[in-house]
């Protein structure tokens, strides 16, 4: 597995994108239409290489008041398999 | 009459003219000609429509989208309707200034045609002299532009034994994507099926040495495979399924459900010159024609994965069959799937690497097999 990025962003190429047609976030790719919605979105507006990873948790903790090493694992799991298939970069 | 959700993407074939005549190009062999073609104005329309109606993507393609001299203002327009812009060349043909152009208005993503790793091969496959080395060159400034690069590779006898030096190729380009993608057998490349078939045992080889590379480029290179149809077992859900995700416009205007469409005798299709797009995706009767499963024979009918393949590819039915309403004879479950088998193994094995060119006389000297 790469290493996670320090501050993520969305690969070259990669946007998020609101669809009207069917009502929910979408992360457009070159030959991919990922559903964001919910944490997802969340996770991936702040994804934009100014937060580091730990910021990002931190900022969805207090947006959902959860807890922090939850979030954590869902934010590392997320960003990884987004960094496997090149989507985020650091 | 099945239902149609709203289509995903749209290929939108703005022209069949091209420089290069890859003999794998699934483009029909009667092509559609320059007097023709749709103009900026009805591919604004085509687009505005587009998004309207649920499409997220649009791939500008061709034909060598570069041969039109108002691509930048169609591209623009694509954008400016919301679609993630996607933009398919052989490289041939785009200049600097107007890729600065199609980069500041807005395109997303910029896929690339490469036909092998060294200039020889390359450009006798694409049966044009220097191609290599201009797309080598167009690589580096869509990069330096800070553009997304996919290299598309499509892949046959005279190169699949070069798999791995394809992708390496593709990372070294600085491409965030590579489409290794084994020719699919329509329009020219059924043409020139028996010249460009590799044999079982290169087929099974280069899909092994692609999943072993695989795990070296995570985080660094996509590696994005399009299986070989004529040794698999399970057909490919083509198109995601007839009239279920994508819609195809060639460059007169006509709407197809795939871009081999016009093979299948006996379809209506309907233009955009005549009826809105919305109403060619739910009511022309090309779409309604696969759309679902209602139109399935057995073995499909009754199968757990009718609606994981939908049946796979009709024009492949069609082209090996005779008979688009034909379980996709790539599935073991076909009564033609030996066929299929015996006419790959005859191919790659019986016939010497001789193209018929596009254009071009069809005598052309054999080409000698070649190595690693």
């Amino acid at each position: 597995m790469p290493d996670l990025p320090d501050r993520p962003r969305l690969a070259p190429g990669v946007r998020l994108h609101f669809d009207k047609t069917r009502n929910a976030w979408v992360l457009l790719g070159p030959e991919r239409v990922i559903e964001a919605e919910g944490p997802a979105h969340e996770i991936l507006r702040r994804c934009d290489g100014s937060r580091t990873t730990g910021q990002i948790v931190d900022e969805l903790a207090v947006l959902y008041t959860a807890d922090r090493s939850v979030i954590a694992g869902d934010v590392n799991d997320m960003l990884a398999d987004l960094v496997a298939k090149r989507l985020v970069v650091a | 009459m099945a239902r149609a959700s709203p289509p995903l993407g749209l290929l939108a074939e703005l022209t069949h003219r091209c420089p290069l005549a890859c003999p794998y190009c699934s483009n029909p062999l009667a092509l559609e000609g320059r007097a023709d073609e749709l103009d900026a104005a009805d591919w604004a329309r085509v687009f505005r429509e587009a998004a309207e109606m649920g499409v997220l993507q649009v791939h500008l393609s061709g034909g060598e989208p570069a041969s039109r001299r108002d691509l930048v203002e169609i591209a623009a327009s694509a954008h400016e309707a919301g679609l993630y812009t996607n933009l398919i060349t052989s490289a041939i043909g785009l200049d600097t200034p107007r890729l600065e152009r199609l980069a500041a208005d807005g395109l997303d993503h910029v896929q690339l045609s490469i036909q092998d790793v060294d200039a020889a091969s390359s450009d006798r496959i694409a049966g044009y002299r220097g191609a290599h080395a201009r797309k080598l060159e167009f690589a580096g400034r869509v990069v330096g532009l800070g553009m997304a690069l996919t290299v598309n590779t499509v892949i046959h006898r005279a190169n699949i034994e070069r798999v791995v030096a394809i992708v390496e190729l593709a990372a070294g380009l600085g491409a965030g994507r590579v489409e290794v993608a084994h020719t699919q057998y329509h329009g020219w490349a059924l043409r020139n099926r028996d010249a460009l078939m590799p044999t079982r045992e290169q087929v099974r080889r280069a899909m092994d040495e692609v999943e072993q590379i695989r795990p070296r480029y995570a985080g660094r290179l996509a590696i994005d495979l399009v299986v070989p149809d004529y040794y698999a077992r399970l057909p490919k859900p083509c198109m995601g399924g007839w009239a279920r995700r994508s819609l195809n416009v060639t460059p007169s205007g006509r709407v197809l459900p795939c871009h081999a469409a016009e093979t299948i005798p006996g379809l209506e299709f309907w233009s955009v010159r005549d009826h809105g797009l919305a109403e060619i995706w739910a009511a022309s009767p090309a779409f309604q024609a696969f759309r679902g499963t209602d139109w399935m024979p057995e073995p499909c009918r009754s199968c757990d994965r009718r609606e994981i393949d939908f049946g796979g590819c009709r024009c492949q039915a069609l082209a090996i069959t005779g008979d688009a309403a034909a379980t996709d004879p790539a599935c073991a479950l076909s009564p033609h799937h030996a066929l299929m088998l015996e006419l790959a193994d005859q191919g790659s094995t019986g016939s010497p690497l001789r193209y018929a060119y596009r254009g071009r006389a069809p005598a052309h000297d054999a080409i000698p097999t070649p190595t690693r």
